[in-house]
């Protein structure tokens, strides 16, 4: 069998992957706290201030990350949920779920972050516009994925039913993405691209590269946490997990 | 095959709710006991009721539509009909469809009949009331369709009062925004037209859609 293929199969087995994420989950927290570290030094110290907006534009590298991160983590739940429903995969139910709590912290970050950095460039902390308003609904979404997920009790019928809900969720990512283009928003639109010219300053992207990089990374190590620990749970009652915790005491 | 199971199950329904006539009433007093509860609130005054008057009408059947969700699947999954669904020769998906359209017939056109009366209470200018009208008969099989993905992912569960609502409005917010935007839009003089085609495109797409997810989602409730 081809390793690749393998290793995949292997990574379904739950003895297989305590072990995987007992072993780089500490990796992922550590890299992205190095990474992101340096990330807000650079922003704090490195970047100029902006011509406009002053220092206080320097938030932008905690919203702007944070916010696609909300959406990011949103994707990959809905993913890691289709796999779920239509190929019954254990493992894959336990990570969807494990996505809804990191990413309702991220969108939470984000409300945060954008309401204290809206109260002096725009004079309100919160505004009913497009943007912030779907923001606001992919955070209830989250919500009610995790409220839907803790209210049955099957565990696996409660990650099937919550990953529908995710699936269905999904429809409102595109909104919020293009919410700032569709409608007239008080929210500035996008500055940064991918593809094509952005309108940033360069001297402001490395660090905004740096947070985008650190979130992720971070994020890694916080799913494969709680991935493994609602996989111990799962298999409370299995031999394996006795012995290891025999083993720790 | 198809034909015949949609005309059993709709003769079906419309007996059940025939021999409970009374209880067919309940979503449309409710809407009105709300608007009622809004004017009292707002003071009644005529000019401060007119500018709310479609929002609130829009909430009233929006609320009315919530508390009616738990109807839709709950009574079948107790005494077993939604297990012959799932046997039955005929798709769940079509099945589903088939269900939420009775529904939806049974208690939201009834609020959308007194609605006039409604906006009268509320003082709705006259010439919104036809794009109201307008967008509540949009929005409505809208809200009725995403309401059966959550009433079938709830249906499993003994007691799912708070948790329907809180699953439910989330995705009600954007026909909201756009049902209740069409008639701002009016009001301003500005053309409705625009949202409420988008009504329509999102009721072409969830009609076609929400009864596969909500099959999907009966089948995993009843696993």
């Amino acid at each position: 069998m081809n390793p690749v293929v393998r290793w995949f199969h292997q990574l379904g087995s739950p003895p297989y992957f305590d072990r995987f994420a007992a072993r780089w989950a500490p990796w992922g927290y550590g890299l992205g706290t190095l990474v992101m570290a340096y990330g807000i030094w650079a922003a704090l110290f490195q970047v100029p201030a902006d011509y406009q907006q002053g220092d206080s534009f320097r938030i932008l590298y905690i919203h702007v990350p944070s916010a696609w991160m909300s959406l990011f983590v949103f994707g990959l739940m809905a993913v890691y949920a289709a796999i779920a429903l239509i190929w019954r995969i254990k493992l894959c139910e336990i990570l969807a779920m494990a996505c809804a709590p990191i990413g309702a912290a991220f969108t939470v970050i984000t409300l945060a972050t954008g309401s204290i950095w809206g109260k002096p460039m725009w004079g309100t902390w919160w505004d009913w516009d497009p943007r912030l308003t779907s923001e606001l609904i992919l955070l209830f979404l989250y919500l009610g994925i995790m409220g839907l997920y803790n209210a049955i009790d099957d565990r696996r019928a409660a990650a099937r039913a919550a990953g529908l809900l995710a699936i269905v969720g999904v429809v409102l990512l595109p909104v919020i993405r293009y919410s700032v283009v569709w409608w007239n928003s008080l929210h500035q639109g996008q500055t940064i691209r991918l593809l094509g010219e952005s309108s940033i300053d360069g001297s402001m992207v490395p660090p905004l590269v740096a947070m985008l990089v650190g979130t992720k990374l971070w994020f890694i190590g916080s799913l494969l946490m709680r991935a493994r620990a609602d996989n111990l749970h799962r298999e409370s009652g299995k031999g394996w997990v006795t012995a290891l915790v025999e083993v720790k005491r | 095959m198809i034909r015949s199971a949609a005309k059993a199950l709709i003769a079906r329904d419309l007996r059940m709710l025939w021999r409970r006539r009374g209880d067919s009433l309940q979503p449309a007093l409710f809407a009105v006991l709300v608007a009622m509860l809004f004017a009292l609130a707002l003071g009644g005054e005529a000019q401060a009721l007119s500018n709310v008057a479609a929002a609130v009408l829009w909430l009233a059947v929006l609320l009315a539509g919530l508390l009616a969700l738990d109807t839709l699947f709950r009574s079948d999954a107790e005494d077993g009909s939604l297990e012959q669904w799932l046997l039955a020769p005929v798709p769940l998906a079509w099945l589903v469809a088939v269900r939420v359209f009775t529904h939806w017939a049974t208690t939201a056109l009834p609020l959308l009949l007194v609605t006039p009366l409604l906006a009268e209470l509320l003082h709705l200018p006259r010439e919104q009331l036809p794009v109201l009208l307008a967008s509540l008969a949009l929005g409505t099989p809208l809200l009725s369709l995403l309401g059966a993905v959550v009433a079938a992912l709830t249906v499993g569960m003994p007691r799912s009062g708070i948790l329907v609502a809180l699953l439910a409005l989330p995705l009600y917010v954007p026909v909201l925004v756009f049902g209740a935007g069409s008639v701002a839009a009016a009001a301003q003089g500005l053309d409705p037209s625009g949202a409420l085609l988008l009504l329509g495109a999102g009721l072409v797409m969830a009609s076609l859609l929400a009864p596969l997810a909500a099959a999907a989602a009966i089948r995993i409730a009843l696993g």
